[in-house]
């Protein structure tokens, strides 16, 4: 359970003071229909098209951040495969710690490169960065999009992880299936 | 819509021109745009981008992703595709796209927009027509011009170009502000006042856009003051700074200067906190890279000691000093200041301070002089005396011959917005700070005209605080007057304003968003793509984004809003037979957008508003009309066009080579001691521990106002971070993610904690205008002798709140690449 489920945070001194000074009643209360949205629409993560199931590795043999190189959906895309040793969102195999994505740049395509230091994919062109613990998401840098997350299943009486789909466009292409 | 294909445009698309209407740069893009049902084949021949997705294209093919595609609806029910994709052939961006230029159609047609105005009627909103609306606008706005007068108008407006702005929207509000309302209690959407970033630079005769994107490319040096261009000015810094210091540029140079000595560009980056921009051209070129890292608040010093020590060492270009600029002895006297003593006070090594100033200053082989470009934004704009400081790093510039027409110098602001400036002078030349009037009970009207200013000014909870009491007023009037006429609803407000203390606040604006909390009316406007708009760059390049749909509902451009109000304030004073006033509304008359063009940036209203028209355009803007700049595409012209030559625009790629913007056409030295820091920012540096430095993300860079609205945007950035070192953190008990509360004695506000290393120790750097965690809670009043604000320096504490959700779904990795 998280702090703030024990302990809703209370208001700071000065605000404790000014509400009692009155703020105005009926400032902020708007009518349902109107009220801005928070935020428009959920991140879609859909993956629509006909993707093939391929092997990737055995979980066995992977070691805690160094990645597995492979290609998905075909031979063209390189992706690349972490044991991270922690679960992390999205991760699958017996410890939820394993996060595969593809590794081209989702700004200009060039490929990046996983740094085992911090746990992310860095981009030598323009120099974003990715979090691999994080679903891909940009930390720094000028892609439009995280970097594309291969939906991974893992079977575990073989103990093999395998592609399934992606979410999210690989560069270079108008489909991810080719 | 799915995240794993877009649908291509066909070759038969619709194709028009769009500058990012987001930061200054303005790189160019095409939109596309065909039928919903419609479908481009993957083959070359088959799709308008003439490029073969049947196999995977190699990087730097073009840029395609599935936040530069969305569908949108036009005023019939017609549903069409858009992709908006980076221009190969525009020389600012070159193909290149920011991570905000390539949310463009993302950002289209929000269900969140305002589509209609909308009214409060005490306590809830609901939708109306312009009739009323206007009615309401105008009936207040007339009552107070009949009873105060002018000085109760009050306006917190943009001044630029991009959304809400272009060269259309600055004019036709500027029209209704100054010459039709003659209101003088305005000011501009970052600054308490109506007044300059740049009154020194200007006084001293060098407007700060003064040379070109390709002068970063073949300069010597770059001098990088406040600024954190890779996040702020992506791809002028990725396009045309980083491949001069990766040496890319050395060919341009020996052609451009051919008997001189050239080779791999240097740049000294002048800034308390290491940025991304620092750490990327440290993993670039290590050996070309210098960080000045200031205590905060010094450059006065840093640069008095620079301007000392080139002096002494005659780096400078005595030859230009006696022929082009005055008072030159007077400044190296007032401005004196040995290296030790700026070492002192800036905490730069006297090392360091010398090996600046021979890479920026010491003159090449032959006694040929450096080529310094010096570049400058926000953190000497917003710092400890914007006007001081600017005049301390001028004096070094001008003395050093690094302004004034040489290719590869120019002494620039970087900038922010895109620009778009034609207005008619202010009423009265007064720099009234807007905000302390408010907060004094002063002013009946205010309008926030594309602006958020609750979340962007400075001692802004004060502010806040008193425009939603004083709105209240007003609200609880509307609330009494509920089944009375217009007329009665106007008699009820103006009643509120005039007798009761109470403020009517109107909206114009894209989204409801943060000033909806005071408004008691908000009118929707509209953005690029949705009109036909023209704006600048930071190179002065204009260009025109073509309208290419529809707005939503009956939202419309800012300039045809104030000519609505304009319009109808003229008839209510004509209905009164009274013609002197109804004189100052007219010249309105304008159906669209170019009409307000026309009738400002080409000169043709300039009888109306007494003849003095301030545009960036100057007096050749008459020359550019929508048909030639239409034609000029994404390329536009450099402002001033100098002529029209065979249907071509030709414009001016640097000022400044004959004569400097002052009456003698002398480039005027100004003494500018170093004075310390301003009573209300001593005040909290006494006090509280942190040094609060605040700025911008690159993510979120003059695009906050749909980021609100953006999933993904509130995902990466749902709160404002504030960067802490380690060591600091621990001893607080603070820990990424963290909700960590920052208070001084001007109020307090919420952050995320952003626990990173490069962060030093007792500085904390927030993120500026954010809608959740506001920066400007803690600053203080300070503001310099023209009413610009010290944003960047206030000091506070800060205190672990509580853990917060954020430690599941935001990263919080360095932001700072390393090879």
């Amino acid at each position: 359970m998280s702090e703030t489920q024990k302990q809703p945070p209370s208001p700071s001194r000065r605000e404790f003071f000014k509400m009692g000074g009155g703020l105005a009643a009926g400032a902020g209360v708007t009518v349902a229909g109107l009220a801005p949205a928070a935020a428009e629409a959920a991140v879609d993560t859909s993956a629509t098209l006909p993707y093939k199931t391929k092997t990737v590795a055995r979980v066995k043999t992977m070691k805690v951040n160094q990645p597995v190189a492979f290609n998905y959906p075909d031979a063209a895309s390189p992706c690349q495969a972490v044991k991270m040793g922690t679960p992390v969102p999205g991760g699958v195999g017996p410890d939820n710690d394993i996060v595969a994505y593809s590794i081209l740049c989702t700004h200009q395509g060039c490929p990046t490169v996983y740094d085992a230091n911090d746990r992310c994919f860095k981009c030598p062109c323009h120099y974003s960065i990715f979090d691999a613990e994080k679903g891909g998401q940009m930390v720094c840098g000028q892609a439009p999009a995280k970097l594309p997350q291969i939906v991974l299943e893992y079977d575990a009486k073989t103990d093999m992880i395998a592609a399934v789909a992606v979410t999210g466009l690989i560069y270079g292409r108008q489909a991810n299936v080719l | 819509m799915a995240n794993d294909r877009i649908v291509l445009p066909p070759v038969n698309a619709q194709k028009t021109n769009m500058t990012c209407h987001f930061c200054i740069v303005g790189c160019g893009y095409h939109v596309y745009k065909w039928p919903e049902n419609q479908e481009g084949g993957k083959a070359p021949h088959q799709n308008a981008l003439g490029l073969d997705f049947r196999k995977q294209l190699p990087p730097f093919s073009t840029i395609v992703s599935t936040t530069q595609q969305a569908v949108v609806t036009d005023k019939h029910g017609r549903r069409s595709n858009i992709l908006i994709v980076p221009d190969k052939e525009c020389v600012v961006n070159q193909g290149g796209g920011s991570v905000r230029g390539l949310h463009m159609a993302s950002y289209m047609q929000k269900e969140s927009r305002l589509k209609h105005p909308r009214i409060h009627t005490g306590d809830q909103w609901l939708e109306t027509d312009w009739n009323q609306a206007l009615a309401i606008y105008a009936g207040v706005t007339k009552k107070v011009l009949d009873g105060k007068g002018s000085r109760e108008i009050g306006f917190v407006t943009f001044d630029h170009g991009g959304a809400g702005g272009g060269f259309e929207n600055t004019w036709g509000s500027g029209k209704l502000m100054f010459t039709a309302l003659q209101a003088p209690m305005t000011r501009i959407h970052n600054r308490q006042s109506y007044n300059s970033e740049c009154h020194a630079t200007r006084e001293m005769g060098i407007m700060e856009l003064n040379n070109s994107y390709e002068d970063a490319e073949v300069a010597d040096c770059i001098m990088a003051i406040g600024t954190n261009p890779y996040e702020t000015q992506t791809n002028y810094f990725l396009m045309h700074w980083l491949p001069n210091v990766q040496g890319t540029t050395i060919d341009k140079k020996k052609e451009w200067f051919k008997d001189e000595e050239v080779g791999e560009g240097r740049v000294i980056f002048v800034d308390p906190r290491k940025t991304a921009s620092i750490a990327i051209c440290e993993a670039t070129a290590p050996d070309r890279v210098l960080h000045l890292d200031i205590e905060p608040g010094t450059d006065v010093a840093l640069f008095n000691g620079l301007f000392t020590y080139v002096v002494d060492q005659g780096w400078i270009d005595r030859d230009f000093i006696a022929r082009r600029t005055k008072g030159f002895d007077e400044a190296v006297k007032a401005n004196r200041m040995s290296l030790e003593e700026c070492s002192k006070i800036t905490g730069v090594s006297v090392a360091k301070l010398k090996q600046a100033a021979e890479w920026a200053y010491k003159p090449k082989a032959g006694g040929k002089l450096k080529r310094t470009m010096h570049g400058y934004e926000k953190g000497i704009i917003w710092g400890n005396d914007n006007y001081a400081i600017q005049s301390s790093l001028l004096d070094l510039v001008i003395a050093t011959h690094n302004v004034g027409g040489r290719r590869g110098t120019g002494c620039v602001r970087m900038g922010g917005h895109q620009e778009g400036y034609a207005r008619p002078p202010h009423p009265t030349g007064e720099k009234i700070y807007l905000d302390q009037e408010i907060i004094a009970g002063k002013g009946q009207t205010l309008t926030f005209w594309g602006v958020s200013t609750f979340q962007t000014t400075c001692n802004a909870e004060n502010f806040r605080e008193a425009v939603l009491r004083r709105a209240n007023i007003v609200k609880e009037a509307m609330q009494k007057a509920r089944g009375g006429t217009t007329a009665q609803v106007v008699d009820a407000i103006y009643d509120a304003i005039a007798n009761k203390g109470g403020l009517f606040v109107t909206t114009i604006n894209l989204y409801p968003h943060v000033m909806e909390d005071a408004a008691h009316l908000q009118l929707p406007a509209v953005h690029p793509g949705e009109m036909n708009l023209t704006s600048m760059n930071g190179e002065r390049r204009l260009r025109l984004s073509e309208r290419f749909m529809d707005p939503p509902g009956s939202a419309k451009p800012d300039c045809l809003i104030a000519a609505d109000i304009a319009n109808t304030l003229k008839a209510l004073y004509e209905k009164e037979g009274n013609a002197k006033m109804a004189a100052r509304f007219k010249g309105f008359d304008w159906k669209t957008e170019e009409d307000a063009f026309n009738d400002g940036f080409r000169l043709q209203g300039a009888a109306d508003v007494g003849g003095e028209i301030h545009s960036q355009g100057g007096d050749t803007g008459h020359l550019a009309t929508y048909a030639l700049l239409k034609a000029a595409g994404n390329n536009g012209v450099q402002l001033p066009i100098k002529e029209v030559k065979n249907g071509k625009l030709i414009g001016t790629e640097v000022l400044y080579t004959d004569k400097f913007g002052t009456d003698d056409g002398l480039a005027h030295f100004k003494p500018s001691p170093w004075k310390g820091f301003f009573k209300p920012v001593e005040g909290q540096r006494a006090k509280y521990r942190f040094w609060v430095n605040s700025g911008r993300i690159n993510e979120a860079w003059q695009s906050m106002y749909h980021d609100y609205y953006d999933a993904g945007m509130r995902e990466r950035w749902p709160m404002a971070p504030v960067e802490m070192n380690p060591d600091d953190a621990r001893e607080l008990g603070i820990a990424s993610g963290d909700i960590v509360e920052l208070f001084n004695d001007y109020g307090a506000t919420y952050a995320m904690a952003y626990v990173t290393p490069e962060a030093k120790r007792n500085q904390v750097f927030m993120q500026f205008g954010h809608f959740n965690g506001i920066q400007g809670d803690v600053t203080t009043e300070a503001v310099d002798r023209n009413v610009v604000p010290d944003y960047k320096h206030t000091w506070a504490n800060i205190r672990k709140v509580t853990s917060g959700t954020y430690k599941a779904t935001v990263s919080f990795k360095s932001r700072q690449y390393k090879a």
